[in-house]
């Protein structure tokens, strides 16, 4: 499916056309999931790092 | 444009969602969500060794989330009664700004994850005691019971109940008695605390079609419930400061609100007509509100403090 404005608003449009509205909530929404998937990789990783511990150092030595 | 590609006009276009993400944390019920993290918390603070703050901090947050997601899935599926009831009719759903499916997909989504991520995080134990919380929201409350019996509140609110023993299991990876108090208080404020509401809501809970105590057997009834569900309430606030795992500050205050909130009940039985019975009503309401916070307040600050005198 496209999802885009046709330049020649003459021919019948393909796809589905945001309004102006649905755009910026698409955009808000995209941005949120990118935030949250971030928070969620920064999570699971000072958890590792928590959980981790000092059991690594050793290796590290 | 490939052939599977189709050609609309603006007006049998599809409606793409209008969806901020602010209807999305909306249909996680947040105020809901806070008390369930301040229980939750209370109930990682009962451990006898603290668990690293970074952990209970991702084990907090998995319950919230869970604890969210069931409230999306609520919605998801009382969608057709939120919308006849002033209190609900502004939520996403019925306000048209998201459909049943998207909060469908992300209730389900965010259960899954939450519950993987609190197993991940903290321990398995944990994670089936918050599986099984969403559970008996969704399906137990929300699809049975909810339409079905004026018992509704008081078996649906072991589901509100059980964010302690989920925490406490968090932190520990077993469930002890003191979990179970803080269950208690909870599932013993839950009916006196929906029935103020449902004795002046009445009208709108019976034009929804949801068996509320009021609508059921009278508000005769309801009232005396109220008043029994609060003495039965206040011995068990009182419990944790009895079996030693609270201050006698918590002890005084428990005792002190337990006092006033039996007093809000007697309230209620007694005055039964007109505007006063509606605003006795509604203080129980908010003053159950008022109640389980300061319980729980002053559980958590005075485990805080112990807390930082034993890390000094």
């Amino acid at each position: 499916m496209t999802i885009g404005r046709p330049e020649d608003t003459s021919e019948p449009r393909e796809g589905v056309v945001l309004t102006p509205e649905q755009a910026k909530s698409r955009r808000a929404r995209n941005i949120a999931i990118g935030v949250a998937v971030a928070l969620f990789v920064a999570l699971f990783y000072f958890v590792t790092i928590v959980k981790l511990g000092g059991n690594v150092v050793p290796r590290a030595g | 444009m490939s052939d599977a590609s189709f050609i609309l006009d603006e007006a049998s276009a599809p409606r793409a969602p209008v969806a901020a993400p602010g209807d999305y944390f909306a249909l996680l019920k947040p105020r809901v969500m806070s008390l369930v993290v301040f229980t939750a918390l209370a109930g990682i603070l009962l451990a006898p060794t603290a668990p690293h703050p970074f952990i209970a901090f991702a084990s907090l947050l998995a319950i919230a989330v869970g604890a969210g997601a069931s409230g999306a899935l609520n919605m998801w599926y009382d969608a057709d009664i939120d919308r006849l009831m002033t209190r609900t009719r502004r939520r996403p759903i019925p306000a048209g700004r998201l459909g049943r499916e998207e909060a469908l997909a992300f209730g389900l989504f965010l259960s899954i994850m939450a519950v993987f991520t609190l197993g991940l995080v903290a321990n398995w134990l944990a994670a089936g005691l918050l599986a099984f919380t969403i559970f008996f929201y969704v399906v137990v409350y929300t699809m049975w019971l909810k339409r079905s019996t004026p018992m509704n509140i008081v078996i649906g609110g072991a589901a509100g109940a059980l964010p302690p023993v989920v925490g406490f299991a968090a932190a520990t990876g077993a469930v002890d008695l003191s979990s179970v108090i803080l269950f208690g208080i909870i599932f013993m404020w839950t009916p006196p605390h929906f029935w103020a509401l449902a004795l002046v809501k009445r009208e709108e809970y019976g034009a929804a079609g949801i068996p509320m105590l009021p609508n059921v057997h009278g508000e005769t009834r309801t009232r005396l419930e109220i008043l029994v569900y609060s003495i039965v309430l206040a011995p068990i606030g009182v419990a944790p400061y009895l079996l030693g795992f609270a201050s006698p500050v918590y002890g005084v205050v428990s005792l002190l609100l337990g006092a006033a909130l039996f007093g809000c009940a007697i309230e209620v039985y007694l005055r039964r007509e007109g505007e006063k019975a509606r605003r006795a009503a509604m203080r129980l309401f908010f003053f159950s509100i008022v109640y389980l916070s300061l319980l729980f307040m002053v559980l958590v600050i005075e485990r805080l403090l112990a807390l930082s005198s034993w890390l000094a």
